[in-house]
């Protein structure tokens, strides 16, 4: 088998990372600290385990993977490896690992604690929500279901190399191994803490825990050992949750709070944006996030692709970009305007009552139907099924609108026959990781099609499941751009179908003090979501 | 006195009891499912069931509520879903500042409502009686987070006298004690009232101030005491009325109680941590209302216990 070299690339990324990171990195200088708050507890801080809002990008302050991103972007570089190799056939990835990196505890990390970490988020004992992502790692069903201890697919080659066996070759693998739920954490700290592990986190993260006052506030310190030296920027991050946002945003402008972890809140959002203290502080960036409404294809009239188009066309989307002041940009197509892949030429399904009302009487509907449709039930998702609904009744579609907790919204998504009609907002789709094959399998393949699954339009293609298999098995980085190409194709085949009715990529706003500095991009990192930790600064120590 | 406590635990036992089941139906009957929610977006229908036997959410509904009752016996409250920790780790951790709203909260209604009743009813009839019960009905009247707000945004935003929620320091206390003692004050403003107009139209009052003594001394030394005494056994049953209150005005100040650990855990539906709030809260309702019982044949020895 020949090997395809990767290393050279990686060590040019690698050689390029402490200068791109970026010119600042000599002229900063370390110190400072920060506050940031949140509305809702921190639950746990275990990667394994983790994955909301609040603690996601914490965890990786506080840990490192083999993988991750240029700050600010959406480039993958390596992180805990030095340079790494894909076999030909993409089912073989080689790893090597940087030398002296320790954990907290000070014990130096190797590649026994990469393999047990991954084994650890398989076993189905951790209850691990990322468990499914290693899927395509040799044994994976064997551990995933407790047969086997570990998966037969990781090996050790020696204390600074490991080899990860496929079994297909999959394009998305180092992707997957810059989620959370890939990151290295030391074995003697996981068996002491137990099942409190997430309370008690000790990774080779930038920072490292070190005060957790349960329901009120959290202080990271500076890991002074950290592997990548000039980083952090800080030398303390002081989380206060239990925050409301407008609560939060007060005391920003007391000069109490430096970043309002859960942006600006709707009901402000008018007021702050007009507001000229707040003109300068306030960044906009992209989300790789659609919302969108799905139609059960399972139950009628929805089974005819004609409904499902004259809903598309119904819809007055820029009526509804205006109930939510403008905070997103109209959708046409499942993927976001930032995700590769994205079909700048595409023109979607334009708003048309008349041509919809036509569909309809085509598919034999000329007198209209009655459905429901299901949203939860935070503002402003309400207002805009409102919307959602008076459009429909224009065309002679009369909706009953069901508002409910977001478990139970989505629990009636994954039953089948159950919900006709979902608006996703407030628990719709963010990327995992930015390739666009996030935005297929769960949501629109048929493996999601199933009881408990998050395909809530129970649409199943076939050819297009064997389409987005064989786009994922071109693992050669110089044809990443066919690749992107056939899941650019994917996506316009599905919107054929139309099983969703997209209607917008949210837009992120957020606001952060005076005092903190960095570039606007790590406020609104695409991975590191909300804020990129280890690179922003404070702007009274320098 | 004895045999009386004696059986009014078992009565506490008896609707503790009640009150988990009630609890336990319902949370069961939510259409959310707890398995899917730990395993997230991107777990197969394996790991869900999975995670669904190991949690025991597989089990009948009967075996389930006795597996809880049994974990309950031994002190264990279960774990959180989502949070991942001990549900009594988490109560514990909060309590201490719940109860310290409730001791500000029942400082705040005695000092205001107290005054406001004396007052009253020292000047009956008058203008300002008329105000100062205008301004208990308010009080009784008005929900909690509209008060909360008004407080905050007065007296926090715009006079800057307090600090804009949290915890931590006395100024802290100030707004969300008199935000949840408001509702408290209105009653005993109105209790007060009635129930010194009362003690000051008997016999031993009139005695009093003909023996010479002074309006002062004869309000001070004869009329308030007496006047005073039912409204204290109240104090249990406002534990209650707290419970229901600290919800509210936790999530409005941020205060870092069991209120606003109940508020996260509702949106979210992580059922342990319903369940454990719920229960503490009963306890405290119950416990609340055994210990006014107990007061009252202290300050009324007309009143006999059975």
């Amino acid at each position: 088998m020949r090997k395809l070299l990767l290393a050279g690339v990686a060590a040019i990324t690698l050689s390029a990372f402490p200068a791109a990171a970026p010119s600042f990195a000599q002229e900063i200088k370390q110190g400072g600290s920060m506050t940031v708050t949140y509305k809702d507890d921190v639950s746990t801080l275990d990667p394994a385990i983790g994955y909301d809002w609040q603690n996601w990008s914490m965890i990786k302050s506080l840990f490192d993977g083999l993988m991750d991103y240029q700050p600010g972007t959406t480039e993958l570089r390596p992180e805990l490896a030095e340079s790494y190799e894909i076999s030909e056939d993409g089912t073989v990835f080689t790893f090597k690992l940087r030398q002296g990196v320790k954990f907290h505890n000070g014990r130096e990390m190797t590649a026994e604690d990469v393999k047990y970490s991954i084994e650890r988020t398989v076993n189905p004992n951790t209850q691990s929500p990322g468990a499914g992502f290693f899927g395509s790692i040799k044994g994976f069903e064997e551990a995933s279901s407790g047969a086997a201890e570990g998966l037969s697919g990781i090996t050790v080659e020696d204390p600074h190399t490991i080899r990860f066996d496929l079994s297909r070759p999959d394009a998305t693998f180092l992707h997957v191994l810059a989620l959370n739920f890939a990151h290295v954490v030391p074995k003697e700290e996981v068996e002491k803490h137990g099942a409190d592990f997430g309370k008690n986190p000790v990774g080779t993260g930038a920072f490292k825990l070190g005060e957790w006052t349960l329901g009120q506030r959290l202080v990271f310190e500076r890991f002074e050992d950290y592997w990548n030296k000039g980083l952090p920027k800080l030398d303390q991050i002081v989380f206060e949750v239990g925050q409301e946002p407008v609560v939060a945003l007060l005391r920003l402008q007391n000069g109490e709070v430096d970043v309002p972890g859960d942006g600006i809140p709707p009901a402000k959002f008018v007021e702050v944006t007009n507001d000229p203290k707040f003109k300068d502080i306030i960044i906009q960036g992209g989300q790789l996030h659609t919302g969108y409404v799905t139609m059960n294809v399972k139950m009628p009239p929805f089974d005819e692709v004609e409904v499902r188009k004259a809903v598309n066309m119904a819809i007055n989307k820029d009526r509804i970009l205006r109930i939510i002041n403008g905070r997103a940009v109209a959708a046409n197509q499942p993927l976001p305007p930032s995700m590769p892949g994205y079909a700048k030429d595409y023109k979607g399904y334009a708003y048309d009552p008349e041509g919809a009302k036509a569909l309809l009487a085509e598919a034999g509907l000329a007198d209209g139907f009655e459905t429901e449709l299901y949203v939860m039930n935070t503002d402003p998702q309400p207002r805009i099924a409102q919307a959602i609904q008076q459009d429909l009744k224009e065309i002679g579609i009369n909706v009953s609108i069901k508002s409910l907790a977001q478990a139970n919204v989505i629990a009636a998504g994954g039953e089948e026959g159950q919900a006709p009609m979902i608006w996703s907002g407030g628990m719709a789709w963010i990327a995992d990781f930015p390739d666009p094959s996030n935005f297929y399998g769960p949501i629109l393949g048929c493996g999601g099609a199933v009881p408990g699954g998050w395909n809530w339009a129970w649409y199943c293609n076939k050819e297009l499941d064997a389409a987005a298999a064989e786009a994922d098995s071109i693992v050669d980085p110089a044809r990443a751009e066919e690749r992107i190409a056939k899941w650019s194709d994917i996506y316009l085949k599905v919107m054929e179908d139309a099983p969703w009715a997209p209607i917008f990529n949210e837009e992120r706003f957020t606001i952060r003090s005076e005092r903190i500095g960095g570039d606007d991009k790590l406020f609104v990192d695409p991975v590191h979501i909300p804020v990129h930790y280890d690179e922003v600064y404070a702007k009274d120590v320098q | 006195m004895l045999a009386y406590i004696a059986r009014r635990l078992i009565q506490t036992v008896l609707i503790l009891l009640g009150i988990s089941l009630v609890t336990f139906v319902l949370l069961y009957l939510v259409p959310a499912d707890p398995a899917r929610q730990i395993a997230g977006r991107s777990a197969t229908a394996a790991t869900v069931e999975n995670i669904r036997q190991q949690l025991g959410l597989n089990l009948p509904f009967h075996e389930q509520y006795l597996r809880y009752l049994s974990g309950l016996l031994n002190g264990d409250l279960g774990r959180s879903y989502l949070q991942r920790t001990e549900v009594s780790t988490l109560i514990a951790s909060r309590l201490p500042a719940s109860l310290l709203l409730m001791a500000g909260a029942i400082l705040c209604e005695l000092l205001f409502g107290l005054t406001m009743g004396v007052i009253a009813a020292l000047k009956r009839g008058t203008r300002t009686d008329d105000t100062l019960m205008i301004a208990s009905f308010i009080g009784v009247s008005a929900p909690q987070f509209v008060i909360g707000i008004l407080l905050l945004y007065v007296f926090a935003v715009q006079l800057g006298w307090f600090p804009i929620g949290g915890y931590g320091t006395f100024a802290h206390l100030v707004l969300p004690s008199i935000t949840l003692g408001f509702l408290g004050a209105g009653w005993y403003a109105r209790m007060m009232r009635s129930s010194l107009i009362d003690v000051l139209r008997q016999d031993y009052i009139r005695t009093a101030r003909a023996t010479g003594m002074s309006r002062t001394k004869v309000l001070l030394g004869h009329a308030l005491p007496n006047a005073i005494l039912p409204i204290i056994a109240m104090i249990g049953i406002d534990i209650g009325l707290f419970m229901s209150g600290i919800v509210v005005v936790e999530s409005v100040f941020g205060w870092p109680g069991i209120g606003q650990l109940a508020w996260q855990a509702i949106q979210r539906v992580d059922i342990p941590i319903i369940m454990g709030v719920t229960l503490v809260s009963a306890c405290a309702i119950v416990l609340g209302n055994l210990i006014a019982d107990l007061i009252t044949p202290l300050i009324d020895p007309r009143i006999k216990l059975r």
